[in-house]
């Protein structure tokens, strides 16, 4: 009997969770505009997320680089085009990797970050104590971060997918000796503004809404204890990642199964 | 103060984010080059396009000199029409010639057109008559197959 209690506990709690959810989902969607009238504290919450994970994002979009184009060499001379190694460097970058990849590395950098923030905020009762002051917490708090991650997020998948091109080239071009004017001509020939680099930002706009909201939610619902914070800090990467790989799947098969 | 200087550092921010993008947009995809040159069509029947797309290149002495705009199949001739964008700097003689090529062994398909002599250049809408169809290689397989078939058996003693 007391099992059966158990699932039907775990489904109600489940739903009530999912229902919570959303529903902040479409307040923090709503605060858009009150958001932005305050840009301030968006600015702010940019240069955190931003400019703080700009540095781990560019040396790792420079190393996926350098290595895309070593294996990518390594396939492609079997069969005699090595030329095409830039386009193979350009489309894997800017349709998947680029970014599939700084949305996990955002995810562990910024999103870790603001779960701890906001469960320690809600731990120490801040969040109750803006509440009683008729200070929205959700407005003043949650809101610019979320949509800071939000802006944030495609401008760093854009510089990882640069710098990863500008890796590859030093590998391929300057390391390995692909011609220099094969390399460019493939990729311009085969990579489209608008069905390869627009989809590449839109992607990385939806993976943005993901991770930040996921971190939010958590540091949000988390027990007010350190034991709480620290779990929902470690649920932020794990859900955060899984969703981030999934959309991921779901977005290719929309945009390019044709 | 500190706000000033998050300003700054934000702005720095963004702006290398808006540099990326571009970067994406110009060097990747090259969006400058692609609408730029201004082209005349040229049309061209097929027997066979093989694996003939649109954006393939259309080369003269391996330069390119223009796209394929598009490929549609005739079903009162049954052939493949090709239209050609052929850049504006380049003109070609009247009786110039079409070849469906293929760069390497299995690489992509393009269009070679050799210069033909006569004193008159292509014109917008004009068509070439002088075509060569792709090689497609599972024809040539079963051609060599057949032949080989049709040779009388080597050990059969007779001869």
């Amino acid at each position: 009997m007391k099992f059966i209690a158990n699932i039907g506990f775990g489904v109600r709690s489940f739903l009530a969770n999912l229902g919570h959810g959303a529903a902040l989902f479409v307040r923090l969607m709503r605060l858009f505009g009150v958001t932005m009238r305050r840009f301030g504290l968006v600015r702010d919450q940019i240069h955190f997320l931003g400019n703080y994970s700009l540095a781990i994002i560019a040396v790792s979009g420079l190393f996926v680089g350098f290595v895309l184009s070593l294996q990518g060499y390594y396939t492609l001379q079997r069969y005699g085009s090595s030329e095409a190694l830039g386009l193979l460097v350009a489309l894997s970058l800017v349709r998947e990797l680029g970014p599939v990849v700084s949305a996990l590395l955002f995810a562990g950098r910024a999103g870790t970050s603001l779960t701890a923030e906001i469960g320690l905020m809600k731990a120490g009762e801040q969040l109750s104590a803006m509440d009683l002051m008729a200070v929205d917490p959700v407005q003043r708090i949650l809101a610019p971060r979320f949509w800071g991650g939000v802006i944030t997020m495609p401008l760093l998948a854009a510089v990882f997918s640069a710098v990863g091109i500008i890796g590859g080239w030093m590998v391929g071009v300057l390391m390995i000796g692909v011609d220099a004017g094969a390399f460019w001509s493939q990729m311009q020939g085969g990579v489209d503004v608008w069905k390869d680099v627009g989809n590449g930002v839109v992607k990385s706009i939806v993976f943005g809404v993901t991770v930040t909201f996921v971190a939010l939610l958590q540091g949000y619902e988390a027990q007010p204890t350190p034991e709480g914070v620290s779990r929902a800090t470690t649920r932020t990467v794990v859900v955060a990642s899984l969703a981030v790989l999934a959309l991921d799947f779901v977005l290719t098969a929309m945009m390019f199964s044709i | 103060m500190q706000r000033s200087k998050n300003d700054v550092w934000v702005g720095l921010f963004v702006l290398l984010g808006a540099a990326a993008i571009l970067f994406l947009a110009l060097k990747s995809a090259n969006l400058l080059s692609m609408n730029f040159q201004t082209t005349y069509n040229v049309t061209a029947r097929f027997d066979n396009v093989g694996g003939l797309k649109r954006q393939a290149a259309v080369k003269s002495a391996g330069v390119v000199v223009g796209r394929v705009d598009s490929v549609t199949f005739d079903d009162k001739t049954f052939q493949a029409t090709v239209t050609l964008a052929l850049e504006n700097r380049f003109q070609f003689p009247k009786d110039s010639s079409l070849k469906i090529l293929t760069s390497g062994l299995l690489g992509e398909q393009y269009i070679g057109i050799e210069a033909g002599s006569e004193a008159d250049n292509l014109k917008a809408g004009d068509r070439i008559q002088a075509t060569q169809s792709a090689v497609v290689l599972e024809n040539l397989i079963s051609q060599f197959l057949y032949n080989k078939a049709a040779e009388p058996a080597p050990t059969s003693g007779s001869k």
